[in-house]
Order: structure tokens, then sequence, then C-alpha cells
């Protein structure tokens, strides 16, 4: 019998400034224990470098180590690739504070590709995570995937693939999404129970729905509220929907712009948002039956203004496609109307302000809305009493910008 | 290589103690323990008498744990040390508080045939978490093929291992050491390390103790027959501060926490065996504190609220974990419960616990199966 102790190799270590250092890794056949070792061994203030290459490795990677850089040669240049991952519910995951990850990709990861836990300050950028072989329900759930986190930066990085959602940002706080590519997920961008999230010029496209902003019960953290979403391209979101069922992104109908459901206090606005089938933005409570005593399902506080709308509504899918086999034409914006939730049996209200201005739409020149006038929080699309009137015209303030230092 | 049988082993103990009184064995090494970087060889610590690990030094004491964490059915062999004079603080509820300088030494192993658990041990690693000022640490160290020295490896190892099991199967694993983050993966409360083992409930259990052993603490000497409570034993022998005043040789009040041993049905009803189960696999991380916290899921043998144990709760992020059912535990219904279709999973993206195992623990998901399928509507199991 052999014995594969991994003796502690120090990967090639070259002193920078007088206390930072250098990890150089390579790819080939001790990589993958260099790498896990610098990433182990590694302090404060460390980067730990990839060189141009394919990392072939069999266990997810992990870094508990505050203010580490993990920076490649660009994110089509240095792959860590898991392809044969046999360990790890993660490719990377990441548990310490103000980790920065640059210019690298993760594929094929056999759960999340990266996950960022418990981290005040994460950085990503220049960053592609991807399941190469495209939309398939055994793809892991999510790409970049942070989670209760404060100080969010994701930029300038691509998502493809992802089963659940291609960005992630869930149960965190004080959140940057820009410049990103989110292509080919069920979701493209999600930003889940969070609170203060700017996402802003992305560009979600060839997903099942674009960008979702949800709050769900029964976590931690809850109570998503001030989110801004602006200046992004939300277009041609139709692939069919393959989350695996039972995961709430399984319910988003395919060709969904933008999704909100619960939450208080969102913004969208100054986006393009085209040719996708079911609807540009649909706003919702969350439908389902909870026990937690301190949710609430109801979206409130929306704001919808300044965004160009295309075509839309040209292959209605999901629940959506019942309403419009009604003959109800599907509109740029549609609400379900919920004002009133129960809980326990029990019937609640709560002040809900949607405000729906200024949009516009190159297929009817003023864009459309929508409500389904369905009061009561998860009430059977059979009882939609659809009505085109908008709600009036509220002033809702809108959240101060998201500041990160970076 | 073979190894001796265990008989070989008593003859040491005798050998060893004959050659204790001639010549005493270097006691337990304190510096070891307390040092900034630890030692590269087990033995350095003197936890043992012999290379092999198998005979306890003085002041290292024995202990076995009601229901313990699954690790592919291998043999797990647990000692605690604490410092001369020390005593570790009872709680009622979780991991007693040692004192600085404890060691919990915990050695993973198979026998060549698991239906002989006695005969042929192969050592692949021991762990120690150690309590230092600053908190604990954890440093795996491998064992060589010899079985004479095992060596420190703080960034895991993979050891190639086969063995005939219970069933009288051939299995061949590659034995995964974890390496440091990864020991943090389970041993982690809001960040810092802690151990999972060594609580009320889970020490509240008869031991075999080695025959005559004398125990020696600051103001008291306690010889030790046989068969006696660990509590109890800890307690009379200065490990334990006695807060449960239980006399020389007696047993815990009846109201001391216990769990059952999860996959003896005489030990406790399915409720409690399915939750102690949970309690020791699954809520080092599912908990409020743990590193899954963000899921929700709370499986602690303290929580009493049926929906946190996922009783018809849905997933959050349980990707294609969720093999598209819609709750974690659904009542009547185990094969359409995620939770248990993550047990019986050996995919890295969809089993649990995540890490630790590459079998799946048949008795234990036999346990959860017949647990959901007698729940109520409540998620309770009427007895």
């Amino acid at each position: 019998m052999r014995l594969i102790a991994a003796a502690a190799v120090a990967a090639l270590v070259i002193t920078g400034a007088a206390e930072a250092r250098t990890w150089r890794i390579r790819p080939g056949p001790g990589a993958e224990q260099q790498l896990q070792t610098a990433l182990i061994e590694s302090r404060a203030g460390d980067t730990v470098s990839l060189a141009r290459g394919r990392f072939e490795l069999t266990s997810g990677l992990s870094l508990d180590v505050d203010r580490v850089t993990i920076r490649g040669e660009g994110a089509d240049e240095s792959i860590l690739s898991f392809n044969g991952q046999r360990r790890g519910a993660e490719g990377l995951l990441i548990t310490s504070d103000g980790v920065s990850l640059r210019d690298f990709a993760v594929e094929n990861a056999r759960g999340d590709a990266i996950k960022a836990r418990d981290c005040n300050g994460i950085t990503i950028r220049g960053v592609r995570v991807e399941w190469t072989r495209g939309p398939n329900p055994n793809n892991g759930a999510y790409g970049l995937y942070p989670v209760n986190c404060d100080n969010v930066l994701i930029e300038r990085s691509v998502a493809r693939g992802a089963s659940d959602a291609g960005i992630y940002v869930g149960q965190s706080r004080n959140i940057i999404v820009r410049d990103n590519l989110a292509e080919l997920n069920v979701a493209g961008i999600e930003i889940e129970n969070s609170f203060n999230a700017d996402v802003t010029r992305n560009v979600a496209t060839r997903n099942t729905g674009g960008i979702l902003v949800f709050d769900l019960p029964g976590l931690p953290q809850q109570g998503g509220h001030s989110i801004r979403v602006f200046g992004n391209r939300i277009v041609d979101n139709n692939t069919p929907n393959f989350a695996p069922a039972g995961n709430i992104v399984a319910s988003v109908p395919a060709g969904t712009g933008v999704l909100i459901m619960a939450n208080t206090n969102v913004h969208v606005f100054e986006n393009e948002i085209s040719d996708n089938g079911t609807i540009g933005v649909l706003i919702t409570a969350y439908r389902e039956s909870f026990q937690d005593a301190n949710y609430n399902p109801l979206a409130r506080d929306i704001v919808i203004r300044d965004n160009g709308f295309g075509n839309t509504g040209f292959a209605p899918a999901g629940d959506l496609a019942a309403i419009a086999q009604l003959g109800v034409q599907m509109p740029d914006v549609l609400w379900d109307g919920a004002t009133m939730y129960t809980r326990g049996g029990t019937p609640r209200t709560d002040q809900v302000r949607i405000v729906v201005r200024d949009n516009t739409s190159t297929r009817t020149g003023q864009s459309s809305f929508l409500s389904l006038g369905l009061p009561v929080a998860g009430s059977p699309l059979t009882e939609a009493a659809p009505n085109p009137q908008p709600p009036p015209l509220l002033e809702i303030a809108e959240p101060e910008p998201v500041r990160i230092r970076d | 290589m073979k190894l001796k049988p265990i008989l070989a082993a008593f003859a040491l103990v005798v050998l060893a103690t004959a050659s204790a009184t001639a010549q005493a064995p270097p006691r337990v090494n304190a510096a070891a323990i307390t040092a900034d970087r630890p030692p590269d060889l087990l033995s350095a610590y003197h936890f043992f008498r012999d290379a092999g690990a198998r005979l306890p030094n003085e002041g290292v004491t024995p202990y076995d744990l009601n229901t313990a964490l699954y690790s592919d059915g291998a043999l797990k062999f647990r000692y605690v040390y604490m410092p001369p004079g020390q005593q570790a603080q009872y709680r009622d509820d979780g991991v007693f508080e040692f004192p600085v300088g404890t060691v919990l030494i915990k050695t993973f192993a198979f026998a060549a045939d698991m239906r002989q658990p006695n005969n042929n041990v192969r050592f692949l690693e021991t762990r120690l978490l150690i309590r230092q000022a600053s908190g604990w640490v954890a440093y795996p160290y491998v064992w060589n093929e010899a079985q004479t020295e095992a060596r420190l490896s703080p960034i895991g190892a993979t050891v190639p291992v086969s063995f005939t099991d219970e069933q009288g199967q051939a299995i061949a694993l590659d034995w995964a050491v974890p390496n440091r983050n990864q020991c943090k993966g389970c041993h982690d409360v809001a960040g810092e390390v802690q151990p999972i083992g060594p609580s009320a409930r889970n020490l509240n259990r008869d031991f075999v103790y080695a025959q005559d052993r004398v125990i020696t603490s600051h103001d008291s000497t306690v010889r030790v027959r046989g068969t006696e409570n660990q509590l109890g034993y800890w307690m009379n022998a200065g490990l334990l501060n006695n807060a449960l005043s239980i006399g020389l040789g007696d047993e815990p009040p009846a109201a001391t926490p216990r769990v059952p041993n999860a996959y003896d049905s005489a030990s406790g009803t399915l409720e409690a065996r399915a939750r102690a189960y949970l309690d020791v696999n699954c809520a080092h991380c599912h908990n409020p504190q743990g590193p899954a916290h963000t899921s929700g899921l709370d499986l602690r043998w303290s929580q009493h609220e049926p929906a946190l144990w996922g009783v018809g709760k849905r997933p959050v992020a349980a990707g294609r974990g969720s093999a598209g059912f819609e709750f974690a535990i659904e009542p009547e219904h185990p094969e359409r419960s995620i939770l248990l279709y993550r047990m019986q999973s050996t995919d890295p993206g969809v089993m649990m616990p995540e890490l630790g195992r590459q079998h799946i623990d048949q008795r234990a998901t036999a346990l959860i199966n017949e647990w959901i399928a007698e729940m109520d509507a409540e998620g309770r199991v009427r007895e």
C-alpha cells in the first residue's frame, strides 16, 4: 500500500515588499497541493499568483486568511478546472475578510463555483465561472456566491451555466454588482435577502430570468431592502428553466427580464429590457405558504422608471402562460396586485406603494402596465382580475448609492 | 505490514507496567502542547507509552461517545489530556469548557476485517485538538505504513486503504486527511475552532476502563476497576468539576443529559435516536453560529422546533441537492425528503455532510427513513 502523505512542499515564494509575499503556482502534477498549501500557509497581505494554463483539481479549494489576493493572468488564461473533482461542495470557498479574487476562471465545479461565506470585504474582479457544457440541471447551483457578507464588490466578471444563479448574493449587506456578464444561467443575477445593493451596467442575457431580487422566509437574514437595479442590459432571457425542481428559481418563467419578489424599496431604472418572451418586469409577492412570524411576503415600495422596453410577451411561459391564454396581452410591467397576506390563517396588510413611470417601449411607444388584481399574496391566478390602471405616482425616496472602500 | 493482534497489546501493557516500576516513562510533553509550532512527530508529545500509540500515558484518559460522527465506518480511539491539576467546567448543554493546555486526541483506524475490529487494526491518522490560550487549534498527524510514527500534515493527505466491511464487502477507499481549513469546516462556531464531541449528553455512558488503573489528581487518588460511567469517572478523577455531586463509582443523576446511541434501537426512542444522529453528524454546521447557518436549518439536540429541523422547510441554496423535492423533510415521505436524499448521495455537489465520508451510512439512512416515515404532520413521532 502506498501512503501519499502531502509533504509540506512550499510553493515557490518570491519575497516582495517587506511583509507581503507572492506565492507563484504553475499548472502541473504538484499544482493542486502547492495551491492549497499556499492558501493555507499564506499570511494577510500575501498574493497567490496563478500562472497561465489549466490547473486540474480533484478537491475543493479553501481560503481562511484575511486580505489575501488570488490573481491569475486572465479569465481565459488561468483556469481552475474541476472536471475531475471528487471532494468538496464548491470549487473555491472563502471564509476570511478582505479577500480579492482577480483574473482567473473556475470551470465545472461539482457544486457551487466560488462561495464566500461570512466575509467582511470580498472583491471579485475579472473572474469567470462557467459550466462549459451549457445549461444543464446537473451543473452546480451558483457561480459567484457571496453569502452573509458585508461589502461585496463583483465587477467585470462572467458567469455561465449555473443551474440556479450565475451571480447570487444572499443574506448580505452593502453590495455592488457591476459591469458583469451573466448568461446561460437559470437566474443571471440574483440578490436575495440582502440589504443595500447596486446592480448596474451588467449584461444579463440568454438566462431563464435576467435579474432577480428575492426575499424568502425562514432564513437568518430577511427583509431585503434598498436595492437599485439600473443601467443594465437585460435582453433575450428565454432559456428554458433548467433548475432542479424545489428550488425557488425553478418557478421563474423562461422569458423573464426582471423579477422582484417580496422586498422593500427596490428601484429599477434606466435599464434596457427587451426580447424577454414572457415579461419585462414582474413584481410579485412570495406566493407559497410560510410559518415565519417575522416575514412579510409583499413587494412594497417598488419603483420602475425610465426603462427602455423592447419586444416582450411573444412566448409567455410558466404560470403566466395561463394568463396569456385568457387573452391578456402581456405588458412590459406586470404586478400581481398583492397588498395583503395571511400567516397562520390571520389576514394582514401593509402599505404597498408601486410606482411605474416614464418608461418607454419600442413596441408601443409608452410602455404598458398591468395589475393582475390579486389582492392577497398567493391567490390562484384563476382569480385574476386584470387592471391596466397604474397605481398612483407617489414619491419613494431612492436608496443612497452603495459605497465600498476597495 | 501486518499488525500484531490485540493480545500482543496486552503483553505490552504488562511490559509497560513492569518497566514503569523500574523506570518511569516520560511525562506528557507540556511544552510541545503549548508551542507555537507543533512538533513534526506525534510521539514528541508523549501521549502514549509505545510508538504505535496503543497505550495511553499517565494523564491521558480514553473516552467514548454515545453517538459519533460517521467517517466511512472508521474505528475511532479518543483520549483527553488536561494539564495536571486542571479540570474542565461542566455544562448541561454543549461542549465542556476545557482549560488551556487540554488536548483531545482522536485516532482513525480500520481493522483489516471490520467484523473483527480488534484484529489487524491499522491507524490512518491521529487528530489533535489543542486548547491554546488564543483558542482551539487542529493538527492532523498521518501514520506511516509501518505504524511506527505519525507525522504532522497540516495541508491534509490522501491515504489509500482497503478493508472488509461489517457486511463482508471488500472496500477500497482513499482516506482523506483534512487540511487545516477543512478541519475548521466542521469545528467552527462563529469563525472559531471548537470541539464537537465531549458534551455531557454524549459522554454520559459507561466505559470499560483498564483494570486497577490508579488515577491521581491534585488532592485524591482513585482506583478504577472496570466499567464506570464516564461523567462519574471524570468528576472523581478531577478531570471535570463535580457539578453533579457524583459519588465515587456512582451513576450520574437521572436528569443528567444523555443522547442515545443512534444505531441501537434499545437505547432510545426513534425520534431521540434520529435527532441524536443529526446532532452529532449535522449540527456542527447546521446551527445558528455554524458554517451552514445561512441555510436556516438548525439540527442541534437542543432545538425543539420541527420547522427548524427541516419539516416543511423549502430549500434555499440546495441546487441539484434538492433532487426536485420541495421540502427538507416531508412527514411520512422519506422518499421525497431532501435531508435523506443528501445523506444517501456520494456526489460532492449533493452529499451531506460535505466532507468526511465517501460511503453511505446505511444504518443512519435506515434510521432517518423510518423517522420521517413515522412522523406526523407536525414533525413529531408519537410513541
